[in-house]
């Protein structure tokens, strides 16, 4: 097309500013707060190295617990919000038609238009004790003082299941978008019952979607600070918040930068374990 | 289970329920959020007192003041719209030139480097703000202990915040820029350059042109997910806190129908933006 120096030069050109950004706010950024946290401050300007910080959040129990409950409780939201998305993408992927397959996909889109923290602030507006599901539930008659449904784990998972439905419902109807519905019907007339067509062919059509709405959804749960802190009770401490206190309340950067080598592991290495069970590639599923 | 395959009437039924439900769902909160920016009572609760637009309108004579008077939730929205431009500008510009660095040219480790400019996704937002921080303003302490110089541009604040988000929505761009770059037909260029345009003249009467709704869309995008977003600029933020994050300071001291009112304009600003989008991306 063109001649090499100038084909050359062009490559140089457009590289640059990739490299730039990739260097300077990706991977020097993380490697100093890799490098930070293994730094031990031993007055105000002076440091040594050490492994401190790392055997603080091991011998720190409320450290190691809070991680422990972060992931795992990211894990059931993740799942619980595959299990609650499916149906709807099913729907809107191959039983509505027309005008409609468009306005409930839509439809699915508009929360998203609002913050996280909007939507959040309207979860605590339903759910707490002057709430409205409390006002509600007096006028029926069902319970006799105002009930308190915020403050507690199963909000905080509510609250995260909606912040990660879209980035679920988007990758899925977009796969079963492309399943020929022939291979379904097929697998009907070949014998199979429902459970095996969903196992058998389905599931594993739909898996790029599956992966990288589960992918999407598990780091946003992980990640996420204002529905946890703003939904949760005293006793459902998320990691996000360590780290968060860490930085910002007690000016410890070494504790902080420590845990927060710990989240991205955590995250980075349940991304790395969904790709190779479900023999997907990060390019397949988020390219 | 499609539409081919027989069903029995009490599938379709609760199949239909389900739907219901889950769209009440996605619905409920934002509805009372909004509704409760209209009741005439300081706290955003039942019972519902009358309308009232007190809560964007009163000046604080009455004991109210809404949100068109209070100047720390408009200096915060000031504050949102300036990053969200900058981070817009940046983003959409480095999408640009990334989405035709990975369309259009072949080079060495082009497997290697696309795989980095996907990582920012994977990366959760509180540890992209923190990384930033611990670089950039620990680069500013260490400067001013050893040399005396004060780099006041990486202390928290407005220019942490944009390289903050800067930095994964860049990779949101990239990706919805370069697949309509995609879909290009590298034949109209050629076309082009055979009747006789430069390289650059062919680049902004014909492939520009045709990238034009994924560039709007990308803006518009970037803009949204900037103003929103509240993990990785809570790290970064200084004094000059921006609206997220000035909301969330406010709803921890206890909410006050002012807030529903914030949400509600901006749901209806995001909500004018989107459709303005996809108005754009049909007319094409």
């Amino acid at each position: 097309m063109t001649s090499s120096a100038a084909g050359r030069l062009s490559l140089w050109l457009l590289l640059t500013p990739f490299v730039l950004w990739i260097l300077l706010l990706v991977l020097v950024p993380h490697l100093q707060m890799l490098r930070v946290s293994f730094q031990v401050r031993e007055s105000w300007d002076s440091l040594s190295w050490g492994l401190d910080q790392y055997q603080n959040f091991f011998s720190e129990a409320y450290y190691w617990r809070t991680f422990v409950r972060t992931g795992v409780m990211s894990l059931f939201t993740t799942f619980l919000t595959l299990l609650i998305a499916f149906p709807i993408a099913w729907y809107i992927a191959k039983m509505a038609r027309g005008r409609a397959k468009g306005i409930l996909f839509l439809a699915c889109l508009i929360p998203f238009w609002a913050s996280e923290l909007v939507r959040t602030y309207g979860w605590m507006i339903l759910l707490r004790e002057s709430g409205l599901f409390s006002a509600w539930l007096q006028a029926l008659g069902w319970v006799d003082g105002p009930v308190e449904m915020l403050y507690n784990d199963v909000a905080v998972i509510v609250g995260l299941v909606y912040n990660g439905l879209l980035f679920m419902v988007v990758p899925l109807v977009t796969t079963l978008d492309g399943m020929d519905e022939n291979l379904v019907e097929a697998g009907y007339d070949l014998g199979g019952g429902h459970a095996t067509v969903l196992r058998e062919i389905v599931v594993p059509w739909a898996m790029p979607g599956v992966v990288s709405g589960c992918i999407v959804v598990f780091m946003l749960t992980l990640g996420s600070y204002l529905t946890p802190v703003l939904m949760g009770g005293k006793d459902s401490a998320w990691f996000t918040e360590q780290i968060f206190t860490q930085f910002i309340t007690r000016f410890n950067w070494e504790q902080g930068a420590a845990l927060g080598v710990l989240l991205l592991f955590l995250s980075s290495l349940m991304v790395w374990l969904g790709l190779k069970l479900s023999g997907q590639s990060l390019r397949k599923v988020m390219g | 289970m499609i539409r081919s395959v027989p069903r029995s009437r009490l599938f379709d039924s609760l199949y239909l329920a389900y739907l219901v439900a889950f769209f009440v769902y996605l619905a409920l909160p934002l509805l009372v959020t909004a509704a409760f920016a209209f009741n005439d009572s300081p706290f955003p609760s039942l019972p519902w007192q009358g309308f009232t637009l007190d809560w964007y309108l009163a000046d604080g004579s009455a004991g109210r003041t809404g949100l068109f008077h209070d100047d720390g939730l408009l200096g915060a929205l000031w504050v949102s719209v300036q990053i969200a431009f900058w981070v817009t500008l940046a983003s959409v510009a480095l999408g640009c030139v990334n989405a035709v660095l990975f369309e259009r040219l072949q080079f060495r480790g082009k497997e290697f480097l696309y795989l980095l400019m996907l990582l920012p996704l994977v990366i959760p937002g509180v540890i992209l703000g923190v990384s930033i921080l611990v670089f950039y303003s620990g680069m500013a302490n260490d400067v001013s202990r050893l040399w005396g110089l004060e780099l006041d541009v990486f202390r928290p604040g407005m220019t942490l915040v944009v390289m903050g988000q800067v930095t994964f929505i860049t990779t949101l761009a990239t990706l919805v820029i370069g697949a309509r770059l995609r879909k290009f037909d590298p034949q109209l260029e050629e076309a082009a350059l055979n009747l006789g345009a430069t390289p650059l003249v062919a680049w902004f009467t014909v492939t520009l042109p045709w990238l034009m709704p994924s560039i709007f869309g990308a803006a518009a995008m970037a803009f949204l997910m900037s103003f929103e977003n509240f993990n990785t600029t809570v790290m970064l933020t200084g004094s000059d806190t921006p609206l997220t994050v000035a909301l969330f300071n406010r709803l921890r001291e206890g909410s006050t129908p002012v807030l529903n009112a914030v949400a509600l304009f901006l749901m209806v600003v995001s909500a004018l933006l989107a459709l303005l989008t996809m108005r754009q991306s049909q007319g094409r």
